[in-house]
């Protein structure tokens, strides 16, 4: 269901709005898939899995994909509730060159938590 | 709807605060037992505008609550337009006790959230006798950074934007969106620097892990409140603390985060409220 993260963001016009002056490739790696995504004026443009094909990020999300369940739960549990909270207990990663995440905060917690809305259940759900 | 009056007033008090004048902001109501709110860094009063607005808690405390200077409606000390802030123990202590120096409040209540909390441990450790009881809402003697200060005042990101969007992810799922986004609003109204100013004094001068054993909680009753939801200083920190402490009353507090009486004022009167009692009773004069 991660594949629809493009039409979800970019049907949200106040989301697309809040993000027009970004444009950046960033990588939301979630277990051992890399998602390549690209986003141009707040819409995200390109979303791919296709991985080793050498894509260039500007900086990475990454976590194991039952830290990323945990995290998508509709009501996720203490420590799994923000992404800064499982960067200070290591359960992710933020890497490379954070000053686009940090310029548009708002922007990237809600896109990364708009799968909060998908209702995964096992690890199997976040890659189908 | 039909208008109402809220029964919180502001007024400004004039004092000095190291060697300078300043102004301060403070609101307040209700009636009883001194209640002075400390805010968190970063931010000003209206945090605690739920409390002063509950009759549960304004009947029985006169609640009370001042933006520090650089805070809310209490302006920074002339001449800040050359230096950099940056709190420190020594001048967040010498406010807190010469405000209510100043309004003439006899052994006050001190509740303190965050950093407001870190600071009532140094007023445990070393002016218990000035108190009724104290409580630290969000506190601990200490706890780990999550993200480099430097983020938050610098002019290629916006100032407001970075502190609400780090701090948001510290209100509990569970907090109302009214409740939510009015706390981050005071978040993102804060001046250039300020946050960051609070920090200095978070971050670099207060460990207070050398003085949690000076702490006597027969010479001022001291409650140590955390919600669960709390990253930054954790429910870890908070019961390491309490348990360094003798007598010292540690409460966790369920679905709430990092600011409990802004982010979701409903569920945090659950907490509060008998902490109040406790306090309202021991205060009592002994027949």
């Amino acid at each position: 269901m991660l594949h629809t993260l493009p039409e979800l963001v970019n049907q949200r016009t106040t989301l697309v709005r809040r993000g027009r002056f970004l444009c950046v490739d960033f990588r939301l790696s979630v277990g051992d898939v890399d998602y390549d995504i690209t986003v141009n004026h707040g819409r995200l443009v390109g979303f791919t899995s296709d991985g080793g094909l050498l894509r260039s990020w500007r900086f990475r999300i990454a976590a194991p994909a039952q830290t990323w369940l945990a995290f998508w739960q509709p009501v996720p549990a203490p420590g799994y509730h923000d992404i800064f909270a499982l960067n200070k207990s290591r359960l992710a990663r933020l890497e490379g060159d954070l000053y686009p995440f940090m310029s548009n905060l708002r922007y990237f917690k809600e896109v990364i938590a708009i799968p909060r809305d998908f209702n995964f259940t096992t690890e199997q759900d976040l890659v189908a | 709807m039909s208008a109402s009056l809220e029964p919180i007033v502001g007024r400004y008090l004039r004092t000095t605060w190291q060697q300078r004048p300043v102004r301060i902001y403070f609101e307040e109501a209700g009636n009883g037992i001194p209640l002075v709110c400390l805010h968190t860094a970063g931010c000003d009063t209206s945090q605690f505008r739920h409390l002063m607005t509950d009759p549960a808690v304004t009947d029985r405390f006169r609640v009370i609550a001042f933006d520090l200077p650089w805070h809310g409606k209490s302006p920074p000390p002339v001449g800040w337009q050359d230096e950099d802030y940056a709190l420190s123990t020594d001048a967040y202590t010498e406010i807190i006790r010469t405000f209510c120096r100043d309004l003439e409040l006899v052994k006050p209540v001190v509740m303190g959230c965050s950093m407001g909390g870190r600071i009532v441990l140094n007023l445990a450790a070393h002016h218990a006798n000035e108190f009724a009881a104290l409580i630290g809402l969000e506190a601990a003697d200490h706890q780990t950074p999550w993200y480099d200060t430097e983020w938050l005042n610098r002019p290629d990101v916006h100032g407001g934007e970075v502190c609400a969007g780090l701090i948001s992810g510290l209100v509990a799922p569970q907090s109302p969106d009214e409740a939510r986004w009015e706390t981050l609003w005071q978040y993102l109204q804060s001046g250039p620097g300020v946050f960051k100013g609070d920090l200095h004094f978070y971050r670099a001068d207060s460990d207070y892990r050398d003085r949690t054993a000076l702490i006597d909680t027969a010479v001022c009753p001291l409650y140590l409140m955390t919600g669960e939801y709390d990253f930054s200083c954790t429910v870890e920190d908070t019961t390491r603390t309490g348990a360094a402490i003798d007598g010292a009353e540690v409460v966790i507090m369920g679905e709430l985060g990092h600011f409990p009486m802004s982010e979701n004022p409903v569920k945090f009167r659950q907490y509060i409220l008998p902490v109040l009692d406790e306090i309202e009773k021991k205060s009592a004069p002994k027949s």
